[in-house]
């Protein structure tokens, strides 16, 4: 495997910088987010790389758990970020990580315990970039699904308490709100499994690839975590529409957006 | 009964709140039946509102309308081609009269009319009157009607209740008393 040198990186930094300069120019009003992502991710990265090198050495079962909690904390934290009607703070919390937990941790204690059964299931080698794959596909899909969901019934209120006083049930009054919330939060993982191989090659597989596991091998490993996904952002995202939708109307089944951060 | 009392005094409010669409105080009677003591929708098919601006969800009339009744539709005025107009082509009018066919067709036993004619004209109006009021009789239902319009009032209501800022009053209009029947705040 080739080694990159800091020079390596530093002339594709160089791009960054060249898109930042370019999006500043035409006043996209992107610059700023696109240089904090940016560096956070070179910053999260380099400490991610060293700590895993630590927990690498140590097979421990707590220090993994802790890992884990501080990842669905944090993925929890940023489904609500860039929302444009999000949730109230500790609402919005509440839901998304609940729906990331149950989706997500199902899906990485199949992985670990019945289908690659590592010796010791635990092993941070599988476990952790297994968990960050599902948390973060997971964590886009609800963060598109709620997006939708909450611009569509704050845009469509009206509508809905015209169903509502016509007799319907909430269920009936939000059911197509909610069926289009969570096919748009669903497209992006099957549009990357339905081309994966024709115009791109998947994350996982490109790395493998990289490091030198036959080709073949990288496959049988890229489908599985492309099934693991798609099913664990599915579930996750019905999950978390499901709960913020019941969530929207009171126990006299009226539309009520409390729930919402909005600027009256 | 009529309900009339300048802008803002919470006219629509108070019809919201007795088809259980907003948080109230209070128990609310349909005949024997409170309003919490049964499912809200089915309240609402019950204790029915239509609103001045209806809404609509679908692209066609048809899909607002689980059925077609066609007592009820040509009573305004309508045709079964109806159901296959664009919701997005109806003029007010058509709207409004199409809003009041749905809302009658859940067969409500009570019905709350919000500036109901507002943005009709006068034919319109009629028509919509009538059909409120071959409804009322047919079924012997109390109707709550808010209006600006104190002719409309008076061919419309026999019980008036003036909402002000300090007080309410209740006046008897129109050609004779009314029995009472049903809805107590």
């Amino acid at each position: 495997m080739i080694h990159l040198t800091p020079w390596d990186l530093v002339i594709a930094s160089v791009m960054i910088i060249l898109l930042a300069i370019t999006s500043l120019l035409l006043q996209l009003n992107i610059t700023k987010q696109l240089i904090i992502a940016a560096i956070r991710n070179v910053i999260q990265l380099l400490l991610i790389g060293y700590i895993l090198k630590l927990i690498f050495n140590s097979n421990n079962l707590y220090f993994l758990a802790s890992i884990a909690t501080v990842m669905l904390l944090v993925a929890g934290f940023e489904i609500n970020a860039r929302q444009k009607y999000p949730l109230k703070r500790w609402i919005g919390f509440k839901i998304g990580t609940s729906a990331l937990f149950i989706s997500s941790f199902a899906m990485a204690l199949l992985t670990l315990m019945v289908i690659v059964a590592p010796t010791p299931w635990y092993s941070p080698q599988y476990a952790i970039p297994l968990l960050g794959m599902l948390l973060g596909n997971t964590m886009n899909g609800i963060s598109l699904g709620m997006d939708k969901l909450n611009q569509s019934v704050y845009q469509q209120r009206l509508v809905i308490e015209q169903r509502l006083m016509l007799g319907q049930t909430y269920q009936e009054a939000i059911q197509e709100i909610r069926a289009e919330s969570i096919r748009t939060g669903m497209i992006p993982i099957i549009n990357s499994m339905a081309i994966a191989g024709l115009v791109s090659l998947p994350g996982l597989m490109t790395g493998q690839i990289l490091s030198g596991t036959p080709p073949v091998e990288a496959v049988k490993y890229q489908i599985l975590i492309f099934f693991l996904i798609a099913s664990g952002t599915g579930f996750g995202i019905m999950l978390a529409v499901w709960m913020i939708a019941k969530r929207m109307f009171d126990d006299r089944q009226r539309l009520n957006l409390d729930i919402l951060r909005i600027k009256r | 009964m009529g309900l009339t009392g300048p802008s803002g005094i919470g006219k629509s409010v108070l019809l919201k709140a007795l088809a259980d669409m907003l948080p109230h105080q209070g128990d609310i009677f349909l005949g024997d039946i409170e309003s919490q003591t049964i499912a809200a929708q089915q309240w609402r098919r019950k204790v029915a509102l239509l609103p001045a601006e209806s809404q609509w969800w679908c692209e066609t009339v048809g899909e607002h309308f689980p059925m077609f009744d066609d007592v009820l539709f040509a009573h305004l005025g309508f045709q079964k081609e109806v159901l296959d107009w664009q919701v997005s082509h109806l003029s007010s009018g058509e709207k409004q009269r199409l809003a009041c066919i749905r809302l009658l067709m859940n067969q409500p036993e009570a019905l709350l009319l919000d500036e109901p004619t507002a943005n009709l004209d006068h034919g319109n109006r009629a028509q919509l009157e009538l059909l409120i009021k071959d409804y009322q009789y047919e079924h012997q239902i109390p109707v709550i009607w808010i209006s600006h319009d104190k002719e409309q009032l008076n061919r419309v209501c026999q019980q008036l209740l003036t909402l002000n800022n300090s007080h309410y009053e209740v006046s008897l209009i129109g050609p004779e008393p009314a029995e009472e029947d049903g809805v107590l705040v």
